[in-house]
């Protein structure tokens, strides 16, 4: 696409493509006026058929960074895949220009293959499996440096062309914004039957601010919001257990916001540093820290999760 | 460029969110305000502006004039311009759901349509990641002098990855970096003074 875009663009799928009076000189014209640009993707397609294997698609979300969707995303999916071998679950990171994935599951210099069925994702378990731009990058240090139109094709790639095999739940997580990578995953995940969108946030004014503006976001793209969650809300230090709230929720924090926005408030995680330390090295909380009561509150929202995908 | 003179232009960048990005640039030209400095401070990012809120400027309007965009000034000696698309939305709640070119119409139009005045610094606060609003501004700024990039991160790992990022593309694209600021290392607890590193620690110097 140009960058030359009118400012009072139609859009090309309108009936008044190429012949609003903004269209007038604008390079596309003549394509938009044929009605070549309304032609269907047919990614969309391609993309309905590769997930017809896969039960629930979750998109993980939030307006503002470093809230800790990654996170999130990683720990559910370790806690979705726990409890049962037969449960199959999978990661797909559409962070293009700055993928967690890798390091967060510990597989950070695996590599991807390919097969006549597509990429093989990377196993972090046995009914575990990711996949993540980071893993196509020759060293960590590589920045992406792209703009939308090839971010589309590489998050439609990964939708269509990844081979997860018959999976339960595959949660996508996603950069912070209300953009390209979110427009393209919902409008082929949409088509392809998409469970619902799960929003991360933290509890002061600056985060929820962004929040709500994804959570706007779902709505004017009518994906179902299973619920909210909220992180680092409580901080307990150990050295005498006082209870700080680090980013103080000053407007009411995420319970306020859920009311307000009428959305479920899904549940509470607490700042944790061990957990912190544990993501940053790629272990699996799990096993490393199977009392720590932070793991009482990831099951608790886990299990709301499993309900919802279960009765919708 | 820009229609009146900009005497410095300052970069805040991270590859991750969440770091402080906003603060730091709200911080930084409210400092360079107190020094006496005219200050113009740009806020890039579109899908989650953060800077009306945090200098409490919610609800203010950008006016046009012939010149084009007025930006909001957050005193009456008009030492700090603010530009940022939080003043021209509705309502709080709204999403811009925008993909890659409009962005960059904004953008564009950001820096060369606000009448910042004559001013001694301008800041612009981007969103995370290496995409269309920082290839656009890098772009845009090679026609003026930009005395570089500060570079924000916290110190885990995983933020320090990101930012690994950031800094390739400040090479690749020649924007000098002025340095790198840590931000949220350490929590002192209120009730013992305990230092807890709340996001593990070690990242920072070791690149």
């Amino acid at each position: 696409m140009d960058s030359n875009v009118p400012e009072h663009c139609p859009g090309t799928q309108s009936d008044d493509a190429g012949k609003a009076s903004a269209c007038a000189g604008c390079p596309n014209q003549t394509i938009c006026a044929s009605g070549e640009a309304k032609v269907v993707d047919p990614g969309l397609e391609l993309v309905k058929q590769s997930l017809g294997n896969v039960r629930n698609k979750i998109l993980v979300l939030s307006g503002k960074g470093g809230v800790g969707k990654s996170t999130i995303t990683a720990l559910l999916s370790r806690s979705l895949a726990l409890n049962d071998q037969d449960t199959n679950v999978a990661v797909l990171d559409i962070d293009i220009c700055g993928p967690s994935q890798p390091r967060v599951l510990g597989v950070l210099n695996e590599q991807v293959h390919q097969s006549g069925s597509g990429w093989s994702p990377v196993y972090v378990e046995d009914n575990l499996s990711v996949m993540s731009i980071g893993f196509l990058l020759g060293s960590p240090d590589d920045a992406v440096i792209w703009r939308g139109p090839k971010k589309n094709g590489m998050i439609r790639q990964f939708l269509s062309e990844v081979d997860w095999g018959n999976l339960d739940y595959l949660l996508i997580d996603t950069p912070p914004g209300t953009s390209d990578e979110h427009l393209s995953a919902t409008t082929y995940l949409s088509n392809a039957g998409l469970t619902g969108a799960i929003i991360v946030t933290t509890p002061q004014e600056v985060a929820l601010l962004d929040v709500r503006k994804e959570i706007d976001f779902c709505r004017k793209v009518s994906v179902k919001v299973l619920g909210v969650v909220e992180n680092m809300a409580l901080f307990v230090c150990p050295g005498c257990k006082t209870v700080t709230e680090i980013f103080p929720a000053k407007t009411g924090g995420t319970k306020q916001m859920c009311l307000d926005m009428e959305v479920p408030f899904l549940g509470s995680l607490p700042l944790d540093p061990k957990i912190a330390r544990c993501c940053d090295e790629g272990k699996d909380i799990f096993t490393e820290f199977p009392d720590s009561p932070y793991l009482d509150s990831l099951k608790n929202v886990t299990d709301k999760i499993r309900k919802l995908c279960n009765t919708s | 460029m820009f229609k009146d003179s900009v005497k410095h232009i300052i970069l805040i960048l991270s590859g991750k969110g969440g770091v402080g990005k906003s603060t730091v640039s709200t911080q930084l030209a409210l400092t360079l305000q107190e020094k006496g400095f005219k200050v113009g401070l740009l806020d890039i990012d579109l899908c989650g502006p953060s800077v009306p809120y945090l200098l409490n400027l919610e609800g203010k309007d950008v006016h046009q004039c012939p010149e084009g965009w007025v930006p909001v000034y957050t005193d009456a000696d008009k030492k700090l311009a603010v530009m940022s698309i939080g003043f021209l939305l509705n309502s709080r709640n709204s999403a811009v759901v925008w993909r890659g070119p409009k962005k960059t119409a904004m953008v564009k139009q950001f820096l060369t349509d606000v009448c910042w005045g004559e001013i001694d610094y301008l800041i612009i606060d981007t969103p995370p990641g290496t995409s269309d609003e920082h290839i656009t501004v890098m772009e845009n700024l090679k026609s003026v002098k930009c005395d570089g990039a500060v570079i924000v991160t916290s110190p885990q790992e995983v933020a320090i990855e990101d930012v690994r990022k950031e800094i390739t593309f400040c090479k690749k694209t020649g924007i000098a970096i002025i340095g790198i600021i840590e931000n949220l290392s350490g929590f002192v607890c209120p009730t013992c003074a305990e230092c807890t590193n709340i996001f593990s620690t070690g990242g920072q110097g070791k690149h």
